[in-house]
């Protein structure tokens, strides 16, 4: 097992680094420098702001001074908010948008996995049709169109949840929380009913039935683990997606996170906010992929004894 | 003599092909028909938009602004007094055309990659197969919001993009499909009767794997138009003039207090496309008897 | 009073082709302290009427529509889930025919084997665990102590089989049914299993089900025999009374099905076509990984026209020294002459040209067609390959082999999934004789077929090997099928020749350890005399 923890980080590393990477050249080789757009900039003073975030500097050295202050944990300088450096942003939009996105993945793993593993248990009856239906209308339903209309209803229509904010009034975070999650809970019940249905027709479920057992310990005891591993491989693409669903629902209910202030960073070309954030979020993306990888293999014993036995 | 063997040939009882087999399957699923119906009248349409649209598409009338449904113009107008159904029928086009062409981009590159590397197998396999790991590890979403952004918001540029994220599922189910077909005995069979691999790949593989690749591909489209209409809804994508359907529920989420019907129609036009493709791809998947493997 | 009572049980299914009746009014007794074996083909019933009485068939597409089975003076059929739940693994257990996918994957062998003492008769897990590893080492198992907390991939086959009986007979249930328990092993193997089910029967004067399609597999142990024919109960009675003075026609087809007695040795002189010189085969398995030698230094001839017997087990390389012959994996080192040419040597037309001449029959009659060809084009494709016949004259040609093979002529358009394992072999042995071959390797042809259809295609080749002049090499797990149809025999055992004889020579008189254990493993050896 640590074998295979340890072989999947140093996988990591080459991924991350070519990220840093790809995304340092490509913004520099950006067109339109960052100041272009103020129209009246002495000279001396471009010549000092350039000095500054170190464009003077061949793009080669460039490239390798932002490796070193990465390796100190250093983000850099904002081009757009001057005195205020990228990881004070970052740690600013940080709690909010992990928190959004932390309920989201509950709403969507407990409401997906129960939701699929209900409708697995009775296939082709009202309670496989009804959640199903539900997951359908989630998968085609986007997220910048689920928040606002949740927004209409519950928030202009009806008044019973306020319709922006982050913790301001009571009830704010559920309408968020609710339209990130929305999409990833019915990928998830399609995935567990799928993974419930595989094991639910295995053999060895009929050994369970064959000793006696009742229905709900064969389902709990035998069929749970095996048919939920898919769901379990499938959180790190989840997470990257519940990321970058974060740009959308953090600007839809105007949320102080890191999605917007990346989308905002996006629109003001600050390009070092830009390639800062992408590099944090593109390292934790790798992580959790690990994590659901590593979690998915643990849970299938085979696996485990494949790579524990060195 | 030969003539009379032929007429038996033709004359036998016909079989019923896996194809059949499954057309007839599909054909029984209610839902699957309204999902292929929904989206050929959707495609039609979107075909014959410049023909088909009851307003110039860059009609405006300042004066009326935005106006709720009605006779003269069937889903109201915008803010700008522009007919909404014009705007949705463009709209359309480029959503679809995304949608299709990035798919198209993903099935030739995916395919081919998948087949070569199943195919040869061994070291090849070995290193082609990493490449596509280490890709996937990539956050793609945010690269493509990026990408985006550094250079400018170019249609041409969105389809590779999205092309070039989608093509790593079709490579891992183009090569698992390959890889247990070659196990075949009936691959082996096909091998020991000296036909030759260009054959045997042509007669004997593809259309065993077309199956899985017919689904997948059909589960695609929605996920492209889905990604097209995010980048458009955060302004990174399709641009003004022309427009998408991500882009006017954009417009419409602004001021859905005022107009809802700017917010609702476009949703639902995409809603329904998704919908269609969706039912369209999971009646295929019953039909096809495709197990797992994709999602 | 019999321990199971079972009267007039018929069990239907409804179907997207409407209702089909799987088990017709059948009734049968089963007797504490006696094994009672159901015999019939696939399609007969003989699982679904086990299955039915314990309430495991899915209800829908099944329902019991009538009769009683009386366990114990109760009617298993008229009890509600929760009571047969309570009979389920406690009074009533069993096992079941491929113990690879019978055992959770995720829970220790040892979370399993305790689950039925500890649900049916709340023991404290300690307790069931002491119980647990008491009955490991009763089935069997080496150091149960080491192995109890090990994951069923762990364990060989018959190990796990060893296990699901343990599983089972914990609760010390008063009626055990087995479903093909054995069908999934290997002859050595399943000859363990068949002794330990027997003697472990008789120790605790149980009843047992033996639920099977082979005749010969119970020979040894059934006190009853019950012989199912497509949902019907044909004929009943002890094991004499079936073996001895069977009188349903259909048990006389299943008993004349048993392969018997060697094929006369010809006397005839012919010249070798295969020559095999120092044959090794063998299969890298990764970095650092000593290879599998699956064919170690094999050396053999095969006489024009005869018929050459490869017996083993699995893993001894029986398949794979047929497949290097045709070049279908890499052979590593040694030389195949045929006819005096070095196969493994072949490239391009040349490697082409030899294909034609030699052919294979697969095992499994449902992967070894394309399911997107018909049989018209199945067969077309080598005639046209290999120029045996023209476009023109096609069409004569196919409909010619499908009369060598027995197809009826009307079936040419249809597809394999429209045929029966059978007939779909049939097709294959068509194909195979295509391209006018002198050399056919037929790897296990029969195996996966129903015995009596088993019959049927054994004679077909037979024939056509007659009729075509072919020399064959006919790969086989099973001894008496290879002495049935063999010239002579080679015995393999872990990728190297053990010994190879007549069959005659090889039942009477074998000189190898390894040989007498596999002919001693041979079910029902008493019927083959």
């Amino acid at each position: 097992m640590w074998r295979f923890i340890g072989g999947r980080l140093l996988q990591a590393i080459p991924v991350i680094l070519a990220v840093i990477t790809v995304t340092f050249f490509l913004v520099r080789v950006a067109p339109g420098g960052p100041f272009d757009s103020e129209k009246a900039v002495i000279p001396e003073v471009k010549a000092a702001l350039e000095a500054q975030y170190r464009l003077d500097l061949p793009l080669g050295q460039q490239y390798l001074a932002y490796l070193r202050d990465l390796a100190a944990g250093e983000l850099g300088p904002s081009f757009k908010y001057p005195g205020r450096s990228v990881n004070e942003l970052i740690a600013a939009g940080l709690p909010a948008t992990a928190e959004l996105g932390a309920y989201a993945l509950l709403v969507a793993v407990l409401l997906g996995g129960l939701a699929g593993v209900i409708a697995s248990l009775k296939p082709n009856s009202a309670q496989d049709y009804i959640p199903m239906s539900v997951a359908m209308i989630g998968i085609c339903m986007p997220t910048f169109l689920l928040g606002p209309l949740l927004v209409l209803v519950f928030g202009i229509h009806l008044e019973w949840l306020p319709v922006s904010g982050w913790g301001d009034i009571p009830g704010d975070k559920l309408l968020p929380s609710l339209t990130l999650g929305a999409a990833y809970a019915a990928y998830i019940a399609r995935l567990g009913r799928a993974g419930m249905l595989e094991v639910m027709s295995q053999d060895y479920i009929r050994t369970a039935r064959a000793k006696g057992l009742p229905e709900w310990q064969v389902v709990t005891r035998h069929a749970l683990r095996g048919g939920l591993i898919p769901v379990v491989a499938f959180l790190g693409p989840a997470f990257a997606g519940l990321l970058a669903g974060s740009f959308v629902v953090e600007t839809i209910f105007q949320i102080p996170g890191l999605g917007r202030f990346y989308v905002q960073a996006a629109f003001n070309r600050d390009y070092t906010m830009i390639l800062g954030t992408t590099v944090f979020l593109s390292t934790l993306i790798v992580l959790f992929n690990l994590l659901s990888d590593i979690l998915a293999a643990w849970l299938n014993p085979r696996l485990r004894a494949q790579y524990g036995e060195a | 003599m030969t003539t009379d063997a032929h007429s038996e040939v033709l004359t036998a009882e016909q079989g019923t092909s896996l194809w059949k087999d499954a057309w007839r399957r599909l054909r029984k699923n209610r839902l699957a028909l309204f999902g292929l119906w929904v989206l050929l009248l959707f495609v039609i349409i979107a075909l014959l938009t410049p023909w088909l649209a009851p307003y110039a598409h860059d009609a405006q009338n300042l004066d009326m602004g935005a106006t709720p449904p009605s006779a003269a113009h069937w889903l109201g107008t915008d803010i700008f007094g522009r007919d909404l159904l014009t705007q949705i029928m463009y709209g359309g086009r480029i959503s679809l055309a995304v949608g299709f062409v990035a798919t198209a981009v993903a099935l030739v590159i995916g395919v081919t990659w998948g087949a070569v590397a199943g195919y040869v197998g061994g070291r090849v396999d070995a290193v082609m197969m990493r490449l596509v790991d280490i890709l996937y590890a990539l956050p793609f979403m945010i690269f493509i919001v990026l990408l985006m952004v550094v250079f400018g918001r170019n249609l041409l540029l969105l389809f590779l993009a999205i092309g070039a994220v989608e093509w790593l599922t079709m490579a891992r189910i183009m090569r698992g499909q390959v890889q247990s077909l070659r196990q075949q005995e009936f691959v082996e069979a096909a091998i020991s009767l000296g036909l030759s691999p260009a054959t045997i790949v042509r007669r004997h593989l593809v259309p065993n794997a077309l199956g899985p690749i017919i689904v997948y591909t059909t589960l695609t489209i929605p996920s492209v138009m889905l990604l097209e209409a995010f980048l458009s809804f955060l302004g990174l994508g399709v641009q003004p003039p022309a427009t998408s359907w991500g882009l006017l529920i954009s417009y419409g989420a602004e001021t859905m207090e005022e107009y809802p019907w700017l917010l609702i129609f476009p949703g639902a036009a995409l809603t329904l496309t998704l919908f269609a493709l969706n039912f369209l791809g999971d009646g295929l998947r019953d039909a096809l008897d495709v197990r797992g493997s994709g999602d | 009073m019999a321990l199971l009572s079972v009267r007039d049980l018929q069990v239907d299914f409804t179907t997207r082709n409407g209702r089909v009746t799987a088990v017709n009014r059948i009734s049968f007794d089963v007797e504490s302290g006696k094994i009672t074996a159901i015999i019939g083909e696939s399609g007969s019933g003989k699982s679904v009427c086990c299955y039915s009485l314990l309430g495991l068939l899915p209800t829908p597409p099944a329902s019991v529509e009538h009769g009683t089975a009386h366990f114990e003076g109760r009617d298993l059929l008229a009890m509600s889930e929760a009571q047969l739940r309570e009979i389920r693994g406690r009074d009533i257990a069993m096992i079941f025919q491929d113990p690879m996918t019978c055992l959770n994957p995720y829970m220790t062998i040892g979370e399993q084997l305790i689950e039925p003492l500890v649900y049916h008769r709340k023991v404290s897990k300690a307790a069931a665990r002491e119980r647990a590893l008491e009955l490991l080492g009763e089935v069997g198992l080496r150091d149960p102590a080491a192995t109890i907390d090990q994951y069923p991939h762990q364990f060989s086959g018959g190990m796990r089989q060893r296990v699901m009986i343990a599983m089972a007979l914990i609760n010390e249930p008063k009626l055990l049914i087995a479903d093909e328990p054995t069908t999934a092993l290997d002859v050595t193997i399943q000859a363990q299993i068949l002794a330990l089910v027997a003697e472990l029967q008789r120790k605790r004067n149980i009843g047992v089900i033996f639920i099977s399609h082979d005749l010969s597999v119970v020979a040894d142990i059934a006190d009853e025999i019950v012989v199912m024919e497509k949902g019907h109960l044909v004929e009943r009675g002890d094991r004499a009374a079936i073996f001895e003075r069977a009188e349903h026609p259909y048990t006389r087809k299943l008993l004349d099905a048993i392969p018997a007695g060697s094929k006369a040795p010809s006397s005839e002189v012919r010249d070798d076509l295969i020559t095999v010189n120092h044959l090794c085969t063998w299969f890298g398995q990764g970095r650092g990984r000593e290879p599998l030698r699956a064919v170690d230094d094999v050396s053999f001839t095969i006489q024009r026209g005869e018929v050459l017997g490869l017996v083993g087990e699995s893993g001894s390389g029986k398949s794979t020294i047929g497949r290097s012959l045709l070049r279908l994996v890499p052979v590593t080192s040694g030389e195949v002459l045929f006819d005096g040419t070095d196969v493994t040597a072949l490239e391009g037309v040349a490697l082409k040209q030899m294909r034609r001449r030699m052919q294979m029959i697969f095992q499994d009659p449902y992967a070894s067609l394309n399911p997107r060809m018909s049989v018209y084009d199945t067969l077309a494709e080598p005639l046209l390959l290999h120029g045996i016949e023209s476009r023109k004259t096609v069409e004569q040609g196919v409909l010619k082999l499908m009369d060598d093979v027995g197809l009826a002529r009307a079936f040419v358009r249809k597809y394999p999934h429209e045929f029966s394992g059978g007939q779909r072999q049939r097709i294959a042995i068509g194909r195979a004789l295509a391209t006018r071959p002198e050399f056919v390797v037929a790897d296990e042809p029969v195996s996966a077929l129903d015995v009596t259809i088993q019959a049927q295609i054994l004679e077909l080749m037979l024939e056509l090997g007659r009729e075509y002049g072919l020399t064959m090499l006919f790969v086989s797990h099973d001894l008496a099928v290879v002495r049935h149809i063999a010239d002579r025999i080679l015995v393999l055992f872990k990728g190297k020749v053990v010994e190879q004889g007549t069959g005659e020579t090889l039942f009477e008189r074998p000189q190898q350890e390894y040989t007498r254990q596999l002919l001693q493993s041979i079910p029902g050896r008493a019927l083959l005399a």
